[in-house]
C-alpha cells in the first residue's frame, strides 16, 4: 500500500514537473521571440530595396521583381489578368514614366515569347521572388565612410581599454595591498565618485579640454582613461585582489620580489578573469559611447561609428534600408565579441554584483 | 633603532602606495574634484563658454525650479518614465531570471538571447526602434493591426478602446500621448541587463534552504516568498538604485528618436541639459541643472538606503546578531 502511494507521488511529481517545464519553455521561447523580432526586422529591412520599404502593409521578407536580360535590355516579369486567365508577361524596365501604357511580351514558359501587347501600366502586377539586396550594405558603408570611422573607433576604444586596464589594475593594487596614511578615506572618496552623475563635471571638463586646444581631437576621449577613468573598474579589481591570499605576496617577497614584482608576478596572473571582465566592459563602454564623441568631435573624418550612424540618420532620414544596414554593421562587432566572450560578461556581473 | 627601521620600511611602502594610486589621485583632482568646484561656481553664473562668466547667485536655480516650464516638463517626463519603466523592468527582469535559473536544456542559449540587447550600442538600438515605431511601415503597428487578433477571438474580449487601438494603431513617436509609452516599451526590451544581475543573485542562494523547505512541505509559491525574495532582496536593492540612476541618465534614445518631441513629450532631463549646454550655450544654467540632478539622485538613493533596513535581508547581519 505504502509503495503504491509513493509511486503515485513520484508519477504525480514527474507530470507536474513536465507541466512546469512546458510552461517554462513556452514562456522562454515566446520571450526570445520578442527579443529577436527587432533584429529580424532590422536585418530584413536592411536587405530590402527602397520601394519595398514603404509597402503598406510591410512585408516580412525582402523580395525583388523577377528580371531577365535579353539583347542588352532588362525585362521585368509581371502578371496581368485577361478575362478569366492570368497572363505572365515581360516588359522592358524601367518603364517610360510619361506614358500610361506600355508594351509587353507574353511569356512562354520561362522565356519571353514573340507576341506583343500594349497594356495600361496599372493592369500589371510585379512577379516578385524572395531575394535580398546585398548592395545596400556597400552603399550604406560608403555613405557613412565606414572604414575611416571604424579605424577611429578602434583607435579610441583600444587606447581607452589599455589606459583603463593599466591604471585600474595598479590603483586597485595600491588600495588592496599597500599600507599608507589616508588609504581608507581615499577609498571611500573613490567609492562616492561612482555615484556622482558625470554631468556634474561635464561642462568644466569640456572647458578644460577646449581651452588647451584638444577640441576635435581624440585626447578628451582617451586621456582620462589613463587617470583612473574607470572608477568602477578600480573598485571591481580591488575587490577581486582582496580574495587573492596574502601569503602568495609574502612568498614572492621572500623570493626577493619587490612591490612591482609582486604586482606583475603574483597579482596580475591571479586576477586574469577579473582583468578580462574589465577589458570587455571597457571595450563595450567606449565602442558604444555616443555623448563623448558627440561633444568633442566635429571633423567628419574623425567621427566614430556611433557618431557616423547618427549623422547618417540626419542625412538619410527615410532611407530605412540603408539605415538598417548601417545599424546592423555597427552592431556586428559587439555581437561577435559577445558570443565569443560570453563567459566573461556573465562572470563580470557575478564579481561586481555579488561581492560589491 | 628597530622602530626607526620599521618606519623606514613603512615609509617606503607608503610612498609606493601613493605611487600606485597616483593615476587615480591625479585624475580625481583634475577631472573630478576641480571640475566639481568649478561647476558649483559656474552654476551661479551666466556663461556662454566664450565670454567671462558673470556671477548671478542662485538665479539659475531659481529660473529652473520656478519659471522654466521646459525644466519642469523634463522632470515630469523623467519621473513618469521612471515610475512606469522601473517597476516593470524590475519585475520583468526578475521573472526572466527566475525562468532562466532553471536547470533545463538549452538554457545558455536563452540566457544569451535575453542578454543581447544590453550589450548593443544605444544609438543603433534607438535607430532600429525608431523604425519599429514607424506609424505606417513599422513592424509594431503591423503586428497590432494584423488579422491575428480577431482570429484568436480578441475582438470580443477587448474593450472598445483596445479594439480602437487595434483598428487604428497609435502613431507612437509622432503622437505626444504615445511617445513616452513607446520609450517605456523599448526599455522593457532591455530587461536582460537587470536579469543577469538577478541571475547571479539567484545562483548564490544555497540549495539547502529549498531542500529544507520541501521537507517541511512548502509549495513553490511559499518557497518563492519565504526564501527567494528575501535572499535576493540585496540584488533587488542594487537593481533599484541602479535603475533610479539609469532613468535620470536616458539620453541617447531620446536624442536619436525624438529630440524631445513631439510637444516636449519625451524631453528627458539629460536631453534638456544637453540642449541647454551645447545648443543654447547656457553653461551656467546647465551646470545648475546638473547639480539639481545630483541632489535628486542623492535624495532618492538615501531614501532607498533608509528604507532598505525594512526590506533588504543581509545574511551576514543575521549571523552577527546570533
Amino acid at each position: 500500500m505504502a509503495t503504491v502511494v509513493r509511486e503515485e507521488k513520484i508519477r504525480k511529481k514527474s507530470t507536474s514537473k513536465r507541466i512546469a517545464n512546458f510552461i517554462t519553455y513556452t514562456l522562454l521561447i515566446s520571450g526570445s521571440f520578442l527579443i529577436l523580432i527587432p533584429f529580424y526586422w532590422m536585418v530584413s529591412s536592411s536587405l530590402k530595396e527602397a520601394s519595398q520599404i514603404f509597402k503598406s502593409p510591410p512585408e516580412w521578407l525582402p523580395t525583388q521583381q523577377v528580371k531577365m536580360k535579353i539583347d542588352g535590355k532588362e525585362y521585368g516579369v509581371f502578371t496581368m489578368s485577361q478575362g478569366e486567365d492570368v497572363l505572365k508577361v515581360a516588359g522592358v524596365i524601367p518603364m517610360d514614366p510619361a506614358s500610361e501604357t506600355t508594351a509587353v511580351r507574353v511569356m512562354e514558359g520561362e522565356t519571353i515569347g514573340a507576341k506583343e501587347l500594349t497594356v495600361t501600366k496599372t493592369a500589371l502586377t510585379e512577379v516578385r521572388k524572395v531575394s535580398p539586396v546585398w548592395d545596400n550594405y556597400p552603399e550604406a558603408l560608403k555613405f557613412m565612410n565606414f572604414l575611416g570611422c571604424l579605424k577611429n573607433t578602434c583607435i579610441i576604444t583600444f587606447v581607452c581599454m589599455v589606459g583603463q586596464i593599466l591604471s585600474a589594475s595598479i590603483v586597485a593594487f595600491g588600495f588592496a595591498r599597500m599600507r599608507f596614511p589616508g588609504r581608507d578615506i581615499l577609498f571611500i572618496v573613490l567609492l562616492s565618485t561612482i555615484m556622482l552623475p558625470p554631468q556634474v563635471t561635464l561642462i568644466p571638463i569640456f572647458k578644460i579640454f577646449t581651452s588647451i586646444g584638444w577640441y576635435d581631437t581624440f585626447y578628451p576621449l582617451t586621456v582620462p582613461a589613463f587617470f583612473g577613468g574607470g572608477v568602477f573598474f578600480i573598485f571591481l579589481l580591488r575587490q577581486y585582489y582582496m580574495t587573492i591570499p596574502i601569503e602568495m605576496d609574502e612568498a614572492a617577497k621572500i623570493d626577493g620580489a619587490g612591490t612591482f614584482g609582486t604586482f606583475t608576478k603574483v597579482i596580475l596572473p591571479q586576477a586574469k578573469p577579473a582583468l578580462a571582465t574589465v577589458a570587455i566592459f571597457s571595450f563595450m563602454a567606449h565602442w558604444n559611447d555616443f555623448l563623448g564623441p558627440l561633444i568633442y568631435l566635429s571633423d567628419p573624418t574623425k567621427r566614430t561609428l556611433a557618431l557616423a550612424l547618427w549623422s547618417f540618420q540626419g542625412e538619410h532620414a527615410t532611407d530605412w534600408h540603408l539605415l538598417m544596414a548601417a545599424a546592423t554593421v555597427v552592431m556586428l562587432p559587439l555581437l561577435t565579441l559577445f558570443f565569443c566572450a560570453q563567459k566573461y560578461f556573465i562572470q563580470g556581473v557575478v564579481i561586481s554584483g555579488v561581492k560589491g | 633603532m628597530g622602530k626607526a627601521k620599521m618606519s623606514k620600511i613603512a615609509r617606503k611602502e607608503a610612498i609606493e602606495g601613493y605611487l600606485c594610486i597616483a593615476p587615480w589621485l591625479i585624475g580625481f583632482t583634475c577631472f573630478t574634484l576641480g571640475p566639481m568646484l568649478f561647476s558649483i561656481y559656474i552654476s551661479m553664473c551666466d556663461w556662454d563658454i566664450i565670454n567671462a562668466p558673470k556671477f548671478v547667485g542662485f538665479a539659475n536655480y531659481q529660473q529652473a525650479l520656478l519659471h522654466d516650464f521646459r525644466f519642469i516638463q523634463s522632470l515630469k517626463v523623467t519621473i513618469t518614465y521612471a515610475i512606469f519603466a522601473l517597476p516593470m523592468g524590475l519585475a520583468g527582469s526578475l521573472l526572466v531570471a527566475l525562468l532562466l535559473n532553471q536547470n533545463v536544456k538549452g538554457m545558455t542559449w536563452f540566457r544569451t538571447i535575453f542578454y543581447i540587447p544590453a550589450v548593443l550600442p544605444g544609438i543603433a538600438v534607438a535607430m532600429v526602434w525608431r523604425w519599429i515605431f514607424n506609424p505606417e511601415n513599422g513592424i509594431l503597428n503591423v503586428f497590432l493591426g494584423s488579422k491575428i487578433w480577431p482570429m484568436i477571438g480578441f475582438h470580443n474580449g477587448l474593450s472598445i478602446e483596445k479594439v480602437a487601438l487595434v483598428n487604428q494603431p497609435p502613431a507612437w513617436l509622432a503622437d505626444p500621448q504615445w511617445a513616452l509609452p513607446a520609450f517605456i516599451l523599448m526599455s522593457l526590451w532591455g530587461v536582460g541587463g537587470g536579469m543577469i544581475i538577478y541571475l547571479a543573485g539567484l545562483q548564490g542562494i544555497p540549495t539547502q534552504l529549498y531542500e529544507a523547505a520541501e521537507i517541511d512541505g512548502a509549495n513553490p509559491v511559499q518557497k518563492f516568498i519565504k526564501i527567494t525574495l528575501p535572499m535576493i532582496s540585496p540584488t533587488i536593492f542594487f537593481n533599484l538604485v541602479m535603475g533610479v540612476i539609469g532613468s535620470f541618465q536616458v539620453f541617447t534614445s531620446s536624442f536619436v528618436m525624438t529630440q524631445g518631441g513631439p510637444a516636449y513629450a519625451t524631453l528627458f532631463y539629460l536631453l534638456y541639459l544637453y540642449q541647454k549646454a551645447f545648443q543654447y550655450f547656457q553653461m551656467g544654467y546647465a551646470a545648475a541643472m546638473a547639480w539639481i540632478l545630483f541632489i535628486i539622485i542623492l535624495i532618492c538613493t538615501l531614501l532607498i538606503f533608509k528604507s532598505s533596513s525594512t526590506w533588504v535581508y543581509y545574511e551576514a547581519e543575521v549571523k552577527g546578531r546570533k
